[in-house]
C-alpha cells in the first residue's frame, strides 16, 4: 500500500467521485422520496471537494506527475479539462433537481450513475496510456447508455438507450482494434512508445497508418462527426434532457481532450496524414450537421445536429494544430479547441436548461412551435434563449463569436483561409436555424387553444443555472482574457 | 486637439445605459427615458463639431485601452474627419427616431425603444472604432437588434423581410471576417486599422481581399446587385426602422468603403474601378426606373436609396479628391433627406394607415404645413439646387468627370430620372385630388412632428446654401486616405491626389451655393 501512496494521492480527485458515486448509490434504497435532493447535494459537495483539490494538486503550470509508472499523468492540460468536467457535472445535477422532479423518475442512481460517468472522464483526460484511455472511455459510456434510457415509460428513451449501446460498443470495438495494431507496432500501449515507435518506424508503416485510421474511426464516434453521427439525433431526442445536455458538452469535451493528447502525443509523427483526414471529415461534418438542422422541429434534435457542426467547427482548429505551421507550431489550434469547447459548454447547457423546463401542462415542450410567443409570456426566459441562440450562432458580442473567432483565425493562421471562409459561411446557414427559434419566440403570436401555452417553470436550482450560463456566455463574450490565457498555458504541457 | 475626457467612451455608453435602464421602468416611462438618453448622447455629441480640429490629419478624441492581450486587440476609438459627420449623424437622427415611434409603436414599448438605443451605441462604435476587430463586434452587434426591430415591430410580411436581411448582411460579414484575419498575418500581426492602412500587400491577395470586404460592404450600400433586401426590409420595418435603415445603415457599406478598400488595398481598388463604378452607374439608373414604377411610398423612396447610394459608390471609386469629399457630404445629405421622407411617410401612415401613394393624394389643402415640409424633402432629394445633395452630386459628378466623361453623361441620366419620379410623386401626393374617404383623419403636424422635421429642414438649407464647415472638417482625411493610396505607385503620378486641388473644391462648392439661389 505503502509503495503506491503517491501514486493514489495523485489520484484522489478521481477515487473522491468513485467513492461519492457508490455511497450516492447505496444510499439512495434508504433514502426516502421525498429527500432525494440530499444525494444531489452529496454529489455537489463532491464535485467541489475536487475541484479544490485538482486546484491544489497542479498549482504550477509545468509540473507533469506521472502515477502507476506512466499509466496516468497529471498535467495543466489535465487540470483544464477536470476543471470544465466539474463544472458541467455540477451544473447538470443542479438541472436535474426540478427536471426530473417533473418528469418523475427521481432516481437516486441518477446522480451515482452522473459521478462514475465523470469519473470515466476523468481518467479519459489523465490518461497517458491507451488502455487506461480505453477504461476511461467505456466508464463513461456505460453510464452514459442506462442514463439514456433512465426515462423507463417512453418508448423513445429505451430506443435511445439501446441504439446508443449497440453503435457504442461498436465503435469501441474499434477503437480497441487500433489499439491492438499499435500494441503489435510498439510493443507499449504507451502513448510515449508508440510515438517512439513511429518515429524509428517511419509514418508510412501501413500497419500504423491502419490503426491510425481506426482509432480516429473510434474517436469520431464519440465526438459525433459525419460520417459516424448516425446515433446523435436519435440519442439526444430519445434521452432525458439533462441527460442530452451531460452528453452533448461533458462527454464531447472528455473525448476531445483524450482525442488531442492521443494523437498529438502518440501519432503526433503522423501529422501530415492525420491532419488531411480530419480536415475532410470537419467539412463534411458541419456541412451535413448545418444543412441538416434546418429541417427539424423537435428542438432537441436540431440541437443535435447543432451539436455535430460544432464538432466539425473544432475540428477546424485540430487541423490548423496539425498543420502546425508558424512560429507558435500547433498550439494556437489546440487552445482554441479548448476554448471553443469551454464557451460551447456554456450555451449548451442554458439551451438545455430552457428546454427542459419549457413546460406544456406537464409535459416537456420539445418542439419548436411550443416556442412560439414565449416572449410574450415570459420576456425573461425569452430573452435568455435568445441568447443562447445568438451565442451558438457565433453573432457578437457573445462567447459563440469568440469560439469561432479563436478557430478560424488558428485556420487562416495555418493556411487555411478558404477552410474558414466555407466554415464561416456554413454558419450563416446555421444562423438560419438558431434564429427560427428566435422568429417564433419574439414574431409569431401564439395559436390559441384550449390547453395551456408552454411556460418555463422556474425553481432556484434552474436559476442558478441559467444564470451561471448566460453569465458566461455574456462575461466571456466580452472578455475572454482569464480563459484564453488559461487555456493558452495549458496546452503547453501537451506533447 | 485631443481630449484626455473620454467623449467617445461616453456616447457608445450612453444608449446603452438607456436599454439597461428599460428593464426596470414602466412603458409609459420608457418614451421618455429614451429620449432623454439620445439627446443627451447628442448633446455630448455636438461638442465634437466645435473642438474637431481641421487641420489635424490623425486622429482625434482617441482612446486607446487593451481589451484582448491574445491576440492583440485594443478597445481603441477615434475620430476623423469622415467619421465626425456620420457620428454627429448617427447621434442627431436617434431622438428622430423616438419621436416617430412616440405612438406609432403600441406593444412592448420597453422592449422596442431598448432595441433602438442598443442600435444607437453599435451604430455609433462602426464609426469610431479603430481596431478592426471592435469595428467587426460592433457591425455584428447591430444586425440581431435590427433583425429583431423589423421582426417583432415591422408589417405584415415581416418574418420574410427580417430573415432575408439578416441573412444577407450576414453572409457578407463572415467573408470580411476572414479577410480581416488574413490581414493580421499580413500585416504584422496587428487589428489597429490606422497601422493595417499603412502596410502593402501582394497585389494577388489585395484581389481577394478585395472581393471579401466587397461582399462585406456591397449588401450593405446596398449596391445592384445586392440591392433586393433592401425595398423588402423598408417596406415591413416600423418607420424608426426604416429611418436607420436609409440613413445610418446604409452609410456603413460606403464608410466601409473608404475606411478600409481604397486605403488598405489601395491596388485592388484601382483595378476594380471599372466594375464599381459600372455597378454604380447602373444602381443610379436602375434605382431611378424601379422608382418611377412603385404605387408604394415606402418602396419609392427605397429605391431612390438605392440610385442615391449609387452616386455616393460612385463618387468614392472615382478615387479623386472631389469625388470622396462628394461622397461623404452625399453620405450625410442622404441621411438627412431620406431620413426626412421616410419621417413623413410614418407620419401620413399613422393617420391613413396606408402607404400607397393612391390612398395619400391631394395633401395640400388638408395639411398645408406637411405638404411643404414633404415638398422640400422631395427637392433636396432630387438635388435641386440650394439643397444639400445639390452640393454632394455636383461634386460627385465632378469627380467622375475628371475620370470618365462618358460615365459622368450616364450618372447625370439620374439626376433627371430622380426629378421625373419626385415631381410625379409630389404632383400626386400633394396636388392631386384628395379622397373623401380619407379627408377628416387628415390633421396638420402636431408640435411632436414639426420638432421631428424642422431641424432636418434647416440642415438641408445650411449644407446647401454653405458647405464650407463640413467640407473643410473632412477634408484633411479624405486627403489622407488619397495620399495613403498613392504610396504604392511609387511617385505620385496623378494630378489628383496633390493637395492644390483641395481649396479649388471648396471654392466651387461655395460657389454652388452662391448660385443655387440665384437660379
Amino acid at each position: 500500500m505503502s509503495l503506491y501512496g503517491a501514486d493514489l494521492l495523485a489520484l484522489l480527485p478521481e477515487l473522491i467521485v468513485v467513492v461519492a458515486a457508490c455511497l450516492v448509490i447505496s444510499l439512495d434504497p434508504i433514502t426516502p422520496a421525498s429527500r432525494q435532493d440530499l444525494l444531489a447535494w452529496l454529489s455537489v459537495g463532491a464535485l467541489a471537494l475536487c475541484l479544490g483539490l485538482t486546484g491544489w494538486q497542479i498549482n504550477a503550470l509545468n509540473i507533469r506527475v506521472s502515477a502507476f509508472s506512466d499509466l496516468v499523468v497529471i498535467d495543466a492540460y489535465a487540470r483544464f479539462w477536470k476543471i470544465l468536467l466539474y463544472g458541467v457535472a455540477g451544473l447538470t445535477i443542479l438541472m436535474s433537481m426540478p427536471y426530473l422532479k417533473a418528469e418523475r423518475i427521481q432516481l437516486g442512481e441518477y446522480y451515482g450513475f452522473i459521478l462514475l460517468a465523470l469519473s470515466g472522464m476523468m481518467v479519459m483526460v489523465s490518461s497517458a496510456d491507451l488502455l487506461t484511455l480505453y477504461l476511461g472511455t467505456e466508464l463513461m459510456s456505460l453510464s452514459l447508455y442506462v442514463m439514456a434510457g433512465l426515462n423507463r415509460s417512453k418508448p423513445r428513451s429505451l430506443e435511445a438507450a439501446a441504439k446508443y449501446f449497440v453503435l457504442g460498443a461498436f465503435s469501441s470495438g474499434i477503437l480497441l482494434y487500433g489499439i491492438s495494431l499499435l500494441y503489435g507496432v510498439a510493443g507499449s500501449t504507451k502513448l510515449a512508445s508508440i510515438a517512439g515507435a513511429i518515429g524509428t518506424r517511419g509514418a508510412d508503416d501501413p500497419l500504423v497508418l491502419i490503426a491510425t485510421i481506426l482509432i480516429a474511426v473510434g474517436f469520431c464516434f464519440k465526438l459525433a462527426a459525419v460520417p459516424f453521427h448516425m446515433w446523435t439525433p436519435d440519442v439526444y431526442q430519445g434521452a432525458p434532457t439533462s441527460v442530452t445536455a451531460f452528453m452533448a458538452v461533458a462527454a464531447k469535451a472528455a473525448s476531445f481532450a483524450a482525442f488531442m493528447r492521443v494523437f498529438v502525443e502518440g501519432l503526433g509523427g503522423l501529422k501530415a496524414d492525420w491532419s488531411f483526414l480530419f480536415l475532410l471529415i470537419a467539412v463534411v461534418t458541419l456541412v451535413l450537421g448545418n444543412v441538416v438542422a434546418i429541417v427539424q422541429t423537435n428542438i432537441k434534435r436540431m440541437l443535435a445536429y447543432s451539436s455535430i457542426a460544432h464538432a466539425g467547427y473544432a475540428l477546424i482548429g485540430f487541423v490548423a494544430a496539425g498543420r502546425g505551421v508558424g512560429a507558435s507550431g500547433g498550439t494556437p489550434g489546440l487552445a482554441s479547441i479548448m476554448i471553443y469547447l469551454i464557451l460551447y459548454s456554456f450555451m449548451t447547457l442554458g439551451a438545455f436548461a430552457v428546454i427542459g423546463m419549457l413546460r406544456k401542462g406537464g409535459i416537456e415542450g420539445e418542439e419548436i412551435e411550443d416556442f412560439t410567443g414565449l416572449a410574450k409570456r415570459q420576456p425573461l426566459a425569452a430573452f435568455l434563449m435568445l441568447i443562447f441562440m445568438g451565442s451558438l450562432a457565433g453573432i457578437p458580442p457573445t462567447a459563440g463569436f469568440i469560439g469561432k473567432f479563436y478557430v478560424f483565425m488558428a485556420a487562416v493562421e495555418a493556411g487555411l483561409a478558404w477552410l474558414a471562409a466555407i466554415a464561416l459561411l456554413f454558419a450563416v446557414v446555421s444562423a438560419y436555424y438558431y434564429m427560427r427559434v428566435v422568429m417564433v419566440m419574439y414574431m409569431r403570436d401564439p395559436i390559441p387553444s384550449s390547453v395551456a401555452p408552454p411556460r418555463l417553470v422556474t425553481s432556484p436550482a434552474l436559476s442558478f443555472v441559467l444564470a451561471c450560463a448566460v453569465a458566461g456566455v455574456i462575461l466571456f463574450g466580452l472578455y475572454p482574457n482569464p480563459l484564453v490565457s488559461f487555456a493558452l498555458q495549458s496546452v503547453l504541457t501537451l506533447k | 486637439m485631443t481630449s484626455s475626457f473620454p467623449w467617445l467612451s461616453l456616447l457608445l455608453v450612453l444608449p446603452l445605459a438607456g436599454a439597461v435602464a428599460m428593464y426596470f421602468v414602466t412603458e409609459s416611462a420608457a418614451r421618455w427615458i429614451a429620449l432623454a438618453a439620445t439627446l443627451a448622447d447628442l448633446f455630448v455629441a455636438l461638442p465634437l463639431w466645435w473642438l474637431f480640429d481641421p487641420q489635424a490629419s490623425q486622429m482625434q478624441f482617441t482612446e486607446h485601452v487593451a481589451w484582448i492581450t491574445s491576440p492583440p486587440i485594443y478597445y481603441s476609438l477615434g475620430l476623423d474627419g469622415i467619421s465626425l459627420p456620420l457620428v454627429l449623424m448617427t447621434a442627431g437622427i436617434m431622438p428622430l427616431c423616438v419621436l416617430v415611434s412616440w405612438n406609432a409603436i403600441t406593444t412592448s414599448i420597453r422592449g422596442f425603444m431598448a432595441v433602438l438605443l442598443v442600435m444607437e451605441t453599435a451604430m455609433v462604435g462602426v464609426f469610431v472604432a479603430l481596431d478592426f476587430i471592435l469595428f467587426y463586434v460592433f457591425w455584428e452587434a447591430m444586425l440581431i437588434s435590427m433583425y429583431l426591430l423589423i421582426g417583432v415591430w415591422g408589417g405584415p410580411n415581416l418574418l420574410y423581410a427580417a430573415i432575408k436581411f439578416f441573412l444577407y448582411t450576414l453572409a457578407g460579414s463572415v467573408l470580411l471576417l476572414v479577410a480581416i484575419f488574413v490581414l493580421y498575418f499580413y500585416g504584422g500581426h496587428t487589428f489597429d486599422i490606422l497601422a493595417l492602412s499603412q502596410g502593402t500587400y501582394p497585389a494577388s491577395l489585395q484581389t481577394w481581399l478585395f472581393l471579401a470586404f466587397f461582399a462585406a460592404f456591397a449588401v450593405k450600400v446596398p449596391m445592384f446587385p445586392f440591392h433586393t433586401w433592401l425595398p423588402d426590409a423598408h417596406v415591413e420595418a416600423p418607420t424608426a426602422g426604416s429611418v436607420i435603415l436609409a440613413s445610418i445603415l446604409l452609410k456603413m457599406g460606403t464608410y466601409g468603403f473608404l475606411r478600409f478598400s481604397l486605403p488598405m488595398l489601395p491596388d485592388a481598388s484601382r483595378i476594380f474601378t471599372p466594375m464599381i463604378v459600372a455597378l454604380s452607374i447602373i444602381a443610379i439608373i436602375y434605382g431611378a426606373y424601379m422608382a418611377l414604377a412603385q404605387v408604394d411610398l415606402k418602396k419609392l423612396i427605397a429605391y431612390s436609396s438605392v440610385s442615391h447610394m449609387g452616386f455616393v459608390t460612385l463618387g468614392l471609386f472615382v478615387l479623386n479628391q472631389q469625388g470622396i469629399e462628394g461622397a461623404v457630404l452625399q453620405m450625410v445629405n442622404h441621411g438627412i433627406t431620406t431620413g426626412g421622407l421616410f419621417l413623413c411617410v410614418g407620419i401620413i401612415y399613422e393617420r391613413t394607415h396606408s402607404r400607397l401613394i393612391a390612398d395619400n393624394t391631394g395633401l395640400a389643402a388638408p395639411m398645408p404645413q406637411y405638404a411643404v415640409l414633404l415638398m422640400i424633402f422631395a427637392l433636396s432629394s432630387l438635388g435641386l439646387p440650394g439643397t444639400n445633395s445639390f452640393v454632394g452630386e455636383f461634386l460627385v459628378l465632378v469627380g467622375t468627370f475628371l475620370w470618365s466623361k462618358v460615365a459622368t453623361a450616364f450618372a447625370s441620366l439620374g439626376v433627371i430620372l430622380a426629378a421625373a419620379y419626385i415631381l410625379w410623386m409630389i404632383q400626386r401626393v400633394v396636388f392631386g385630388a384628395p379622397s373623401p374617404h380619407h379627408l377628416p383623419k387628415l390633421r396638420d403636424l402636431d408640435q411632436r412632428e414639426l420638432a421631428m422635421l424642422v431641424p432636418l429642414v434647416l440642415l438641408i438649407f445650411w449644407i446647401g446654401l454653405y458647405p464650407n464647415p463640413f467640407v473643410s472638417r473632412m477634408h484633411q482625411s479624405v486627403t489622407n486616405t488619397i495620399a495613403s493610396m498613392s504610396r504604392e505607385k511609387g511617385a505620385p503620378t496623378t494630378h489628383l491626389s496633390a493637395g492644390g486641388t483641395a481649396p479649388l473644391l471648396v471654392d466651387s462648392g461655395e460657389q454652388q451655393m452662391t448660385q443655387g439661389p440665384s437660379r
